[in-house]
């Protein structure tokens, strides 16, 4: 058990010792100073002029979403027929067919919005064509898309009056020749070495030893593992996503796609501290993050090494922790640790099965969904902490007694609600959507859908109320993983959580955003003894603390129903 | 309408380098590892008899089992249970595993039975057990097989593998290795 939780210790450390210098490097990046990868400034110049974008064009925060939001339209549009159609499109050597349209709208949106949360299985549910056509390319522009949207906010931050957000396409377009595609290109090498299949051939069929028929499903996976690991996006190239052995075949590929969960939501907290130079301002959000995040993976681990106390029961040996829906090679301490880290960030793949674990760890993942912004999704988990820290300049003002100031911007009434609606939405949409599906699972269980509302669900009772919670607290949080019990292929879950996805996505980018390019249009007061320090541990607490009530005030009811009340169940 | 031109040509492009170059470079690349990119295979005298990392139903008296699967080990898909822990259906399914495993491996008191030996995996294909797992099958697997414990003892302990570097992560048993060396064993 020593070498699992040593396991997770080192693991976790790498991803922060490795964050710091590629956040070093992000910031060079964007600032366009000379780094490393500038041997793709050949490739970048062609992109630029086939498409006729003139990178040094600036942009307004309007002219910057408008940009952004046509793009992800096209992107969706595509997508979708796409996906329709793909049994007519080559590369599909076990013929699965094409998708439903429900399907297909949940699956482009999903995909599009960086979430990923699969109401197919891999196996059969794509082909290898839209696995590399949609998935995978919509798996590396959709982080660009938020790294683009950070890199705007910091932007921002960085002037002390501009209207130039940046140019949303030269950034969109270095996200990914800068950091995305060597980094995917480097780790999907890894993992082909590891036994990760690259290949184009289809299903093998064969005979075990004991003499059974079988088949194995393969492909070229091993590039689209590491976008989906690295670009927070979380969905798989098989349904047991990274707790397949062949999509995760051993520790060291375990270690590696950990940290590549968590390494660029934690690099883009230190490039925002580079980029602005406000390195103690970083600093101090990187250990609110770390705090809250340590505190969540030592409790899951606590809790699934402890094991389940109902099999505890049957006086069996339970040495191993609760090993229901984990793999052997990883351990339930490695488990638990992925489940953390794939919760803080929005990345929603597993190498284990959320729904099998234990009441309280499985309460600890919507929680550090609700709150999403523990180094968050690519680019996207630091404007939802940019949210909390309005909401918290805000308030340390009104404590106070002055007009509360970020960076040396008056924060007044407009930003203000507009950070609000951002966080209240997230609020409306969990509930909202939770209380629907529970309305329809009670009230209508034999509505005529493909799956009839009393089918839903894999579990009984308070744990079945837990899954559905889960899916629409998953969508909310773009993040993908699920309570995978849930049947949710259907039309009801199809189309609820797309919509979800969509306003969950594009709200709280336009929010901070906008928010960003208003305040950096301000006068700029310069600061002085009676300035409210953002830097500061003490606003970082304060920022915590705001954190911590918000999320309890609003979300502590369902989870009492859910994950509290299974727990006290087996006491 | 600009906007749209460029969305468009841009698309074009990254779809070009995301989808198809950098697919095809992991795949040219991974012709040089183990296995080709097709996935590492095991074979015996020439046939092939599985994947290296895939998991394989056991469930004969003369072979180590395996961990029960949600996909009954066909890996044309892959799932876990989804059960939750205090799904009393869930938690029957397990105590008919501990009796059947018990019934299976007379001599067994039920304090030693591994609660991973009656649980399911993550993705049903899981290709390990835990070297408990392992050790507490050798008396079934010696008695019915007529060979010597301690040498099928020792057989297992040539399979455990330890833990990463030594330090990192758990020992673990991969089961199509180890029957493939109990076959060889006559």
């Amino acid at each position: 058990m020593n070498t699992e939780l040593f396991g997770v210790i080192i693991t976790f450390f790498l991803s922060v010792l490795l964050a710091f210098p590629l956040g070093k490097y992000i910031a060079k990046v964007f600032k366009g100073e000379r780094t490393i990868t500038d041997f793709m400034n050949p490739l970048e110049r062609l992109i630029f002029r086939f498409s006729g974008v003139d990178p040094a064009e600036g942009m307004n925060w309007k002219q910057f979403l408008k940009a952004m939001l046509s793009i992800n339209m096209l992107w969706f549009v595509y997508a979708f027929f796409a996906l329709i159609f793909q049994n007519k499109l080559p590369l599909n050597p076990d013929g699965n067919p094409g998708q439903t349209p429900d399907l297909a709208f949940n699956t482009a949106i999903s995909f599009l919005v960086n979430c990923n949360l699969q109401h197919y299985s891999g196996e059969t549910g794509l082909t290898y064509f839209t696995q590399l056509f949609v998935v995978t390319f919509l798996q590396f522009v959709s982080a660009a898309t938020g790294i683009a949207a950070l890199v705007a906010v910091f932007n921002g931050l960085k002037d002390k009056n501009t209207d130039n957000l940046g140019n949303f396409w030269a950034i969109l377009v270095r996200s990914i020749t800068r950091i995305l595609l060597p980094l995917s290109l480097v780790m999907g090498i890894i993992l082909a070495f590891n036994g990760t299949p690259s290949g184009f051939d289809g299903k093998d069929t064969i005979t075990t030893l004991q003499g059974d028929t079988v088949q194995v499903s393969r492909g070229p996976a091993a590039g689209m593992i590491a976008i989906k690991q690295l670009g927070t996006n979380g969905g798989g190239w098989f349904g047991a996503n990274s707790a397949h052995p062949l999509e995760n075949p051993n520790y060291f590929t375990n270690i590696i796609e950990t940290i590549a969960i968590i390494l660029t939501p934690m690099a883009l907290v230190f490039a925002l501290g580079f980029y602005i130079n406000r390195k103690k301002l970083a600093y101090v959000i990187f250990g609110v993050m770390t705090f809250l995040c340590v505190l969540f993976i030592g409790l899951n681990v606590y809790f699934e090494t402890k094991g389940n106390p109902a099999i505890d029961k049957m006086g069996i040996a339970q040495h191993i922790g609760s090993m229901e829906g984990k793999e052997i090679r990883f351990g339930s301490a490695a488990t638990a640790l992925w489940s953390v880290v794939t919760t803080s960030s929005s990345n929603g793949s597993v190498n284990g099965m959320h729904d099998s674990l234990t009441p309280l760890s499985g309460g600890i993942l919507l929680l550090d969904m609700m709150i999403n912004a523990l180094y968050g999704g690519v680019g996207v988990g630091l404007l939802n902490y940019y949210i909390f820290i309005i909401i918290a300049v805000f308030i340390s003002g009104l404590m106070v007694g002055r007009t509360p100031e970020f960076m040396g911007h008056k924060v007044e009434a407009r930003e203000v609600k507009i950070a609000t609606l951002v966080w209240l939405l997230t609020a409306f949409l969990v509930k909202a959507g939770t209380a629907m599906a529970a309305y329809m699972a009670a009230h209508h269980p034999d509505l005529a859908w493909s799956v009839n509302p009393s089918a839903w669900l894999n579990n009984p009772s308070y744990h079945g109320f837990s899954e559905m919670l889960y899916e629409f607290t998953s969508a909310n949080a773009n993040n993908g993983s699920g309570f995978e019990g849930l049947s949710d292929n259907n039309i009801f879950w199809n189309v609820t959580t797309g919509f979800v996805l969509i306003l969950a996505r594009y709200i709280p980018i336009i929010g901070p955003v906008a928010i960003a390019g208003l305040l950096a249009n301000k006068k700029f007061i310069p600061e002085s003894p009676g300035t409210l320090r953002t830097d500061s541990i003490t606003f970082g607490a304060m920022t915590l603390a705001i954190i911590v009530v918000v999320n309890a005030l609003s979300f502590f009811p369902a989870l009492a129903l859910g994950p509290l009340a299974e727990y006290f169940s087996i006491k | 309408m600009k906007i749209f031109l460029v969305s468009i040509k841009l698309t074009l492009i990254l779809i070009i380098i995301c989808a198809g170059l950098f697919p095809l470079t992991v795949a040219l690349v991974g012709k040089l590892a183990p296995g080709r990119g097709k996935g590492e295979i095991i074979t015996v005298k020439g046939k092939v008899v599985g994947y290296a990392n895939v998991g394989q139903k056991f469930t004969a008296d003369k072979y180590f089992w395996s961990r029960p699967s949600a996909v009954d080990y066909n890996a044309a898909g892959s799932a876990g249970s989804n059960k939750g822990p205090t799904n009393p259906r869930y938690l029957e399914t397990v105590e008919d595993r501990i009796d059947s495993f018990l019934v299976h491996n007379p001599g067994i008191k039920r304090g030693e039975v591994p609660a991973e030996l009656v649980t399911a995996s993550g993705s049903g294909l899981d290709p390990d057990i835990s070297p408990a797992s392992a050790y507490v099958q050798v008396k079934r697997v010696a008695a019915v097989r007529g060979l010597s414990e301690a040498k099928l003892k020792s057989l297992v302990d040539a399979h455990v593998e330890k833990p990463l570097l030594g330090i990192l992560g758990p020992s673990k048993v991969n089961v199509l290795k180890l029957n493939v060396a109990l076959e060889e064993l006559r």
